[in-house]
């Protein structure tokens, strides 16, 4: 027996680190890949399966539409990523979404009414944008106050958000929509439309939005210490804090940066329909949270990434809008939907175990390896 | 020596390899009837494992038990258990929502046709109790009971069914001396009735006051058995660790600066009631290494999340080079010059999502970019530089923290600390659960560091290393400082009187 062992040993000794912990991941290596890359996958495949039934869902001209609507699920999904990063949750950016497409409808079609004062302010249409998005900031702001301030738990005090927001969204105008929100030029706030409409360089503008927002999101979670620390505060909260990380700080901006995201997604899909309807969004947190849990983001936080989150988002906006395509009802869309959450959850639970076996096993190869090297050298 | 009538079971050249590591190598381990035995070992020795072969939990790879003279096998706790083999856990394993009685016998209820027979079992369990000389009634909630009650109970569960082996894994690390007392003389009744005790502690004087024979593991092998009367605690330390025990710490005197950290009447208020800590004052100078020794729940860790800023609540002067940082928050104490190595690497120190570099890098992230932006290269660079520096053996910084052993994780989080050019570093616990060869390493990196005029303050319920590696020993009893040596004067007697919580205060 311990001749056999030492046999296992020598045989580990003799082969450098790096090329055991190659070898370590090849048994299975297409597997594990496979499941690494399955947003990837499951694109690839919805592609392949639709292009064989409708003839019409690989054109140039579709794509360019799917992904348009896209990109109003990756905005806000690229916020959700953040907060989901942190081991938090954010169900408000529907509710959210709605309410500044409310706000910004609004005051494109009234103007800001000061009653006192018998006043109206009409803005013009990068301030209401602005306004907007800072609605999206303070519900976030809330939000995070709610989470860090009062510990409140981040399911419950989104889940508040959702209907307080969508409330207030109903009460901007009483339930009814803002019909017109071309402006007026004698107001200097025309040109909302392009915002979900216009071209830049034949490029629909919504997608160079999606482009900005997805360059930002990776610059700030790769290359800026907020980034690293959303990571640090999902992976360990305790280990964060004693490093000295303001957790709370850091908290307060992802709900903040997810308010934002929201926003900027319910102000698109205001501007692509031209009217603000105080149900927009309704139930797209589900979407944002799919689109996330199929980029590989781990709701336990601390492990995923933005480019995950955008091919989730593909993933989505391509299912649903191949299923409308090939006439499938919007009833079974939900169910499509809702499994394939589920089953992207019940896949990043089976790599997560995957890792942690082998990253066990690494870790004994590795400390054999190193206590051998010792040994040996300290004869 | 006994002779072989009395081992009631015997395991025989044992081996257990999991994936690529082998945790025991042909050992061979003797439970004697009406004895106690004690498995002594440092952490990584194997004895957990052993303990988890002899109670059914583990298969071996090789090797056999015999119970009785008659090799078995045992596929789980449950077969374990039919033979009389009862394992309790050193976390106990009970259920704190339910009642005593309900605990004693989850898993083997009493029952009827109807249901579980509630009033035997509490019946019974009363008995039980009574036997252990407990006066618990048996519908309490487990949860509303003291740790050592709940010990208790957990033993009671062993005897509720009929046990010849009963194994206990550091039965006493949460108990008061009290506590450990009436369980001495719970053991010791035991073993009068005929029960083989294998007893798992790392506290040589339990061992000494216990034991009959000790049998000693390292690294993965079997080092020696002997009966107690024999040896001494000096020879169990010198067999555990493969060599002179003062040998393991090569200590040097160093020059020492202008005091670094000063704390006056620092005093925490337990949520409970009375002082976690009571009006602590003290001092630690550039290149000094001050050592706090105390028993589990005397303080130190309080007094180590108190001096960082975990604990708000605390009133008390606190000073680094002169600047007072009371009411300052952790991250502004780190600016200022502190770190704290935490007790727990697992939830305390690493992000195990993160790399080993992320990890290094994870409280120096301002210094490495301007405007909150990170230089990745320049992480890099600083981070390799360190952790060559301390050590870490890791063939490439980008790998997962998870693929590190215990002793190399914990040069991780010395790394981490490093990057924040400390100038006090508090370290809490550092040297547990890592291996020998790591230890003396740990411990010349914090001479290393004292030398270079670092003030570091670390704490340890280990007589040993805080004999062996302090400059100066403060020792605490019950949030108070009720001793302090110098290394000279410091005996592991004197020691042991101070940390006592109940005669200790009329020291000072």
């Amino acid at each position: 027996m311990s001749a056999q062992l030492d046999a296992i040993r020598r045989q580990l000794v003799s082969r450098p680190l790096q090329e055991l912990y190659g070898e370590l991941k090849t048994p299975h290596a297409w597997r594990s890949l496979l499941l690494r890359l399955r947003a990837f996958v499951a694109l690839i495949g919805i592609v392949i399966v639709f292009s064989s039934i409708s003839p019409s869902f690989f054109t140039g001209s579709n794509l360019l539409v799917m992904t348009e609507h896209v990109a109003i699920v990756a905005i806000m999904a690229i916020g959700e990523t953040f907060v989901i990063l942190t081991a938090g949750i954010d169900l408000s950016v529907g509710s959210i979404a709605g309410l500044s497409g409310m706000v910004a409808g609004g005051l494109l079609n009234n103007g800001l009414i000061l009653h006192p004062l018998d006043m109206v302010i009409y803005f013009n249409v990068p301030l209401v944008v602005l306004i907007g998005l800072g609605i999206g900031a303070g519900a976030g702001a809330i939000n995070g106050a709610v989470i860090t301030k009062l510990g409140v738990a981040p399911f419950i005090a989104t889940l508040g958000m959702l209907s307080v927001a969508r409330g207030l969204a109903d009460l901007r105008n009483n339930g009814a929509t803002f019909p017109n929100l071309a402006g007026d030029h004698a107001h200097g706030n025309t040109g909302f439309e392009f915002l979900g409409t216009g071209k830049l360089l034949h490029v629909p503008f919504t997608i160079v939005l999606l482009a900005i927002f997805v360059v930002v999101a990776v610059y700030i979670a790769k290359r800026t210490a907020f980034g690293r620390r959303v990571y640090a505060i999902g992976g360990n909260e305790r280990a964060a804090e004693l490093a000295g990380i303001r957790v709370n700080r850091i908290k307060m901006g992802v709900y903040v940066i997810s308010g934002i995201c929201a926003a900027m997604t319910g102000l698109l899909i205001t501007s692509q329909l031209g009217a603000a309807f105080p149900d927009t969004a309704t139930s797209y947190e589900l979407n944002a949270i799919a689109a996330v849990v199929l980029g590989g983001t781990s709701l336990f936080g601390g492990r995923g990434t933005i480019g995950g989150t955008v091919i989730g988002a593909f993933v989505i906006g391509f299912l649903g809008d191949g299923l409308v395509l090939v006439g499938v009802s919007e009833f079974w869309q939900m169910i499509a939907k809702g499994s394939v959450i589920v089953a992207a959850v019940a896949l990043d639970e089976a790599q997560r175990r995957r890792q942690s076996r082998a990253s066990a096993s690494v870790a004994s190869i590795v400390e054999e390896v190193v206590g051998s090297d010792k040994r040996a050298a300290s004869n | 020596m006994s002779t072989r009538s009395d081992v009631v079971l015997r395991a025989e050249g044992i081996s257990k390899v999991f994936g690529g590591t082998v945790a025991l190598n042909g050992v061979d381990f003797n439970a004697y009837r009406g004895k106690v035995n004690a498995l002594v070992g440092e952490n990584g020795a194997g004895k957990s494992t052993l303990m988890g072969i002899l109670a059914g939990v583990h298969q071996p790879t090789a090797g056999q038990i015999v119970l009785d003279g008659e090799p078995m096998h045992m596929e789980s706790p449950r077969d374990a258990g039919e033979h009389g083999i009862r394992l309790i856990h050193q976390e106990l394993l009970l259920f704190p929502n339910l009642s005593v009685a309900e605990n004693i016998f989850a898993g083997s209820e009493l029952r009827s046709p109807t249901g579980v027979r509630l009033r035997d079992q509490e019946r019974e369990a009363a008995a039980l109790l009574a036997r252990l000389g407990q006066r618990v009634d048996p519908r309490t909630l487990l949860g509303d009971l003291a740790v050592g009650a709940q010990q208790m109970v957990a033993i009671c569960k062993a005897l509720s069914q009929q046990v010849r082996v009963l194994i206990m894994d550091e039965p006493t690390s949460a108990l008061s001396t009290r506590e450990v007392e009436s369980l001495f003389a719970v053991v010791r009744a035991l073993v009068d009735d005929g029960v083989a005790v294998v007893y798992i502690s790392h506290r040589l004087e339990e061992i000494m006051e216990l034991g009959d024979f000790v049998t000693v593991l390292r690294d993965g092998k079997l080092i020696a058995e002997a009966a107690v009367p024999e040896i001494d605690s000096h020879w169990i330390v010198e067999q555990m660790i493969g060599r002179d025990p003062s040998a393991l710490f090569a200590y040097e005197s160093r020059a020492v600066g202008q005091p670094l950290l000063e704390v006056e009447d620092l005093t925490l208020a337990r949520p409970g009631g009375g002082l976690s800590l009571d009006r602590v004052s003290f001092s630690v100078a550039a290149g000094e290494i001050v050592g706090i020794y105390g028993l589990m729940g005397a303080g130190r860790t309080e007094l180590l999340q108190s001096l960082l800023g975990e604990r708000r609540e605390a009133v008390g002067r606190v000073a680094i080079e002169g600047h007072r940082v009371d009411g300052d928050s952790i991250g502004a104490r780190i600016d200022r010059g502190l770190f704290l190595v935490p007790e727990d690497r697992q939830r305390e120190g690493l992000v195990q999502a993160l790399s080993v570099k992320q990890n290094i890098s994870l409280a120096s992230l301002d210094e490495l970019g301007t405007f909150g932006n990170l230089s990745l290269k320049r992480e890099a660079r600083d981070v390799g530089v360190i952790a060559r520096d301390v050590g870490v053996k890791v063939p490439n910084i980008d790998f997962s923290i998870t693929a590190l052993s215990g002793g190399n994780q914990q040069k991780v989080v010395v790394a981490k600390a490093l990057m924040t050019n400390p100038k006090v570093l508090l370290m809490d616990d550092p040297l547990r659960g890592v291996d020998v060869g790591a230890k003396s390493e740990l411990y010349r990196i914090m001479t290393r560091l004292a030398k270079e005029g670092i003030a570091i303050l670390f704490t340890s319920s280990d007589l040993m290393e805080v004999l062996g590696m302090a400059d100066r020993i403060l020792v605490m009893a019950r949030g108070r400082i009720t001793g302090e040596f110098g290394r000279d004067e410091a005996t592991s007697r004197a020691l042991v009187s101070a940390s006592n919580p109940h005669t200790a205060g009329a020291a000072v």
